[in-house]
């Protein structure tokens, strides 16, 4: 039987520095991918509720395609297609060569496409939950519509939005493992690389298993502690 | 750019993928559901020894993403070949197809027996009081009153967890099932048409999960008639 502690640990030989590392790659790549997302989310919840016609089925459309199609789908499409655009563009410079695109920057933009289609439904639920006397108000005390947006509906927003947002950041988290297929080195790829060499794949395993579960635990935790923030003031029944 | 020819070529290439996605999702849903009403039902009782694996089991399958869950069942267990062979369940090992088969089924048994406990605990307490009153022995009243209300009260959020499943599906293609999305990784990595290939099975995907929606609406209506929208 292997060394369990020797394989997992910081010493000569040992992967414990190379998962640590790997976690933070994988918390990086999905907090960027998650803010991004967030960007995503909100144009496309404006989209959805805006009169126009065309920006609403837009909205609509983004929505249903990245949340009715497989992740693995769009991040094949993100990166082979990017790879292809970059190609493209590198020949009009006069490049010759195949233009590979990075792998983080794919990852954090196949993750901001996916987690957006989902955040702009939190979005525009908890938009709908503000009380529309608030927006009554901020036109009768004069300010102007990003006043409005920014000192009264988004703050009140947010609470509603938290709890779905901590989901979507749930999702996010374990759609982050699905990078590892294009080469990025997070956590999923470093457990495969260390699997393939010690010969341990199942130490391994429980071990990402072990990191996720922790990673997302207290993250988990921090959402809660927002949640409480956002609504500090307000009296329950 | 996009020409119609490449694009009929394609698809039934991509479509020849389909009978194993819905083979995975089908069998692994089939499996998951009769676990994830086992497991709601065996909480039910509130006993400890029951409650505490149960939960455990269902925070574990959540809480880590399904990759891992493919990659410790398939590359993980098969570390353990003498022993799975002395006990006989080296064969569901082997098989890349039957480790899919196996995550996918704990996976959704961990989710989907979250919804139907929660489905069980919001049928009225006053009905089964009812059927007790009425002479019903426990058994009977879970069959004719408690579960048919939970089904019905099921369906929304069981068939988010049915969508995500197909999606799940594709995760199959990184232990070399070749289901829709195995074939067309191939495709895009033969052709560098990215676009066009993922249109192609992504429309596959969307007709799939637009076609459950609408199954599932139609059997929530028939389950429901009083609230059809007049």
């Amino acid at each position: 039987m292997v060394d369990v502690m020797h394989v997992l640990g910081f010493g000569e030989g040992g992967w414990g520095a190379a998962l640590s590392v790997a976690a933070g790659v994988t918390l990086t790549l999905s907090l960027l991918g998650f803010l991004l997302g967030a960007l995503f989310g909100a144009l496309a919840a404006a989209g959805r509720l805006s009169p126009s016609r065309i920006s609403a089925w837009l909205a609509g459309a983004y929505g249903t395609v990245f949340r009715g199609v497989p992740d693995l789908l769009t991040i094949y499409l993100l990166y082979y297609g990017g790879s292809v655009a970059l190609t493209a563009v590198g020949r009009i410079f006069g490049g010759a060569g195949f233009v590979g695109l990075p792998a983080f920057a794919t990852g954090v933009i196949a993750i901001a496409v996916i987690s957006g289609a989902y955040q702009a439904e939190v979005y525009r639920g908890a938009y709908l939950a503000v009380d529309r006397g608030q927006f009554d108000a901020c036109k009768a005390l004069g300010l102007t519509r990003f006043q409005s947006l920014r000192l009264v509906i988004v703050p009140q927003l947010m609470r509603h939005a938290l709890p779905g947002l901590g989901n979507v950041w749930q999702l996010v988290l374990k759609d982050s493992a699905l990078i590892s297929v294009i080469g990025l080195i997070e956590l999923m790829r470093q457990t495969q690389i260390g699997a393939g060499s010690t010969r341990e794949p199942f130490v391994f395993y429980i071990a990402a298993a072990t990191l996720y579960f922790l990673i997302a635990g207290a993250t988990g935790l921090v959402f809660r502690l927002g949640e409480a923030r956002a609504w500090r003031g307000v009296a329950f029944a | 750019m996009s020409d119609l020819g490449f694009f009929v070529s394609i698809i039934p290439t991509l479509l020849s993928g389909l009978p194993l996605t819905l083979q995975l999702a089908g069998t692994s849903l089939g499996l998951g559901f009769v676990l994830a009403l086992a497991l709601a039902l065996a909480q039910h009782g509130n006993h400890r020894a029951a409650v505490w694996p149960i939960r455990t089991f269902v925070v574990v399958f959540r809480g880590t993403p399904l990759l891992v869950q493919i990659f410790l069942i398939y590359y993980g267990l098969g570390q353990f070949r003498p022993s799975l062979q002395a006990v006989g369940l080296w064969w569901l090992i082997r098989e890349p197809y039957w480790c899919a088969i196996l995550a996918l089924t704990l996976n959704t048994a961990a989710y989907g027996s979250e919804i139907l406990r929660g489905a069980i605990r919001g049928v009225p307490r006053g009905l089964v009081e009812a059927a007790s009153a009425s002479g019903m022995s426990r058994l009977l009243t879970l069959r004719l009153v408690v579960l048919p209300l939970a089904f019905r009260q099921a369906i929304p959020s069981y068939g988010n967890e049915i969508i995500l499943m197909v999606k799940g599906t594709s995760l199959a293609s990184i232990i070399t099932l070749m289901e829709v999305t195995g074939i067309a990784q191939g495709l895009i990595s033969q052709t560098y048409r990215a676009v066009e290939v993922f249109v192609a099975a992504g429309a596959i995907y969307l007709t799939l999960n637009f076609t459950i929606i609408r199954a599932l609406n139609a059997l929530e209506l028939w389950l429901t008639p009083y609230r059809a929208r007049p």
